[in-house]
């Protein structure tokens, strides 16, 4: 999908998104000539479609996480997975969690908490975030494309 | 067009702005890079449900997990009606780590990975969705769920991966397109001429994917006494004979129904035969 300013015959470039949790999604996306910018509003039925496909508008930024399709769209068992901690680096590196986010955090399914976890870990860790709070957590979502998580 | 000149997709140069084919290409290259230490991926498929596919792809995976020192694994893709972890005693919780998840080991240290190891205890797949129009996005979401089971399980070096299909032929044709190397299919029928018909045009549909048909396999081939050992007619047809004479395969076995427990007394023919038309 391109999104072509038509005054000016440019193609136009992400810039952001944004995931209000009803099921929607939105992406701005912005004409590198005039400025002009437009919005891409997509509904539950849309948003679904291209989640199915395990791609993200604007492009990933993190890498795909294992059985990341799976873990986000099944409502599978809590003890599923026995998930070993990333090797010494990461473990001594990990930001805080508030406790206003770790509440958040526990009302995310058993199945893919792991996977939102460890997500949001890396998302604080390359942007140098101390603490994961529930704004933290707001702005990856919008980010990253998070639905649901 | 109308009084608005604009040009079209092929005509604006460059990728689009989320590179969604680079991130297609990605998940293809993820299942390439995965399966690049599997000697071979041979399909089990019918076009028909209930002939016993899952007990035929256990039974031939336990028998051939003996004499193939690189090791075997079995792929469940029938993502609704899992059943072959169950057949190969394999059950979780499944090791998560930074390689990837980890296949259950079943009988004869079997790997095997399955939604049945993700989904609570007679529990139905559920997805978390929007609540209305699925027919749009389910099937995308489970082929979706097949290239995760491919690329994201930490399958290692194996000389075979059997991948137990569910009824119909469209999943043969996902895996397919995700294996281009996939080293041909087996098919598993009932006597019976329903059987013949349906599994007939799921074999069909194989060769029009381009996958190689191996052989057929015939499951609950009358019936075996438990009390007498004698095999007396179960079901009215010959389909295993008339599918290997139209499409000019073999029929590789005949399993009679047991009603004694997996696997079957048939083992070790099942597992020759099967070994015998490896390409």
């Amino acid at each position: 999908m391109k999104f072509l300013c038509i005054d000016c015959d440019r193609q136009m470039e992400f810039e952001e998104r944004a995931v209000p949790g009803d099921g929607t999604f939105a992406a701005a996306f912005r004409c590198p000539a005039c400025g002009r910018r437009v919005a891409m509003l997509a509904n539950p039925m849309e948003t679904q479609l291209v989640g199915s496909l395990g791609v993200r508008i604007g492009g990933r930024t993190l890498d795909e996480e294992p059985l990341e399709l799976v873990r986000s769209s099944v409502q599978g068992r809590d003890d599923a997975f026995r998930e070993d901690p990333p090797p010494g680096a990461r473990s001594t590196g990990r930001p805080r969690w508030s406790a206003a986010a770790e509440e958040r955090l526990a009302r995310v399914p058993g199945f893919v908490r792991g996977m939102v976890r460890k997500i949001y870990n890396d998302y604080a860790l390359e942007r140098d975030i101390a603490e994961l709070t529930p704004e933290i957590m707001d702005r990856a979502r919008a980010e990253l494309g998070l639905e649901g998580m | 067009m109308g009084s608005v000149k604009f040009r079209t997709y092929h005509q604006v140069e460059g990728a689009d702005a989320s590179r969604l084919a680079e991130q297609v290409a990605a998940q293809r290259r993820r299942v390439e890079e995965r399966l690049g230490a599997i000697g071979r991926v041979i399909a089990i498929m019918s076009g028909k449900g209930g002939v016993g596919k899952s007990y035929v792809t256990a039974a031939i995976a336990l028998g051939l997990a003996d004499r193939l020192p690189g090791g075997v694994g079995v792929l469940d893709a029938d993502l609704k009606g899992p059943t072959v972890a169950r057949l190969l005693d394999a059950s979780g919780p499944v090791r998560l780590d930074q390689d990837g998840v980890h296949p259950a080991r079943g009988r004869s240290g079997v790997k095997v990975f399955s939604m049945d190891l993700l989904l609570e205890d007679g529990q139905p797949l559920r997805w978390n969705d929007p609540g209305h129009e699925r027919f749009v996005w389910r099937g995308v979401l489970e082929t979706g769920a097949l290239r995760e089971f491919l690329a994201d399980v930490v399958w290692g070096s194996l000389d075979l991966l059997l991948v137990d299909l569910p009824p119909g032929a469209d999943r043969l044709e996902d895996l397919a397109e995700l294996v281009p190397n996939l080293a041909g299919a087996l098919a598993v029928t009932i006597p019976s001429e329903e059987s013949r018909r349906s599994v007939g045009r799921a074999m069909r549909s194989t060769l029009r994917a381009d996958v190689k048909l191996l052989g057929v396999i015939e499951n609950m081939s009358g019936y075996a006494c438990a009390e007498c050992g004698r095999t007396g007619p179960l079901y009215p047809g010959d389909a295993g004979s008339a599918l290997a004479e139209t499409f000019g395969v073999p029929v590789l076995a005949r399993i009679p129904f047991h009603s004694a427990s997996f696997p079957p007394a048939e083992l070790t023919t099942l597992s020759d035969a099967v070994a015998a038309v490896f390409p």
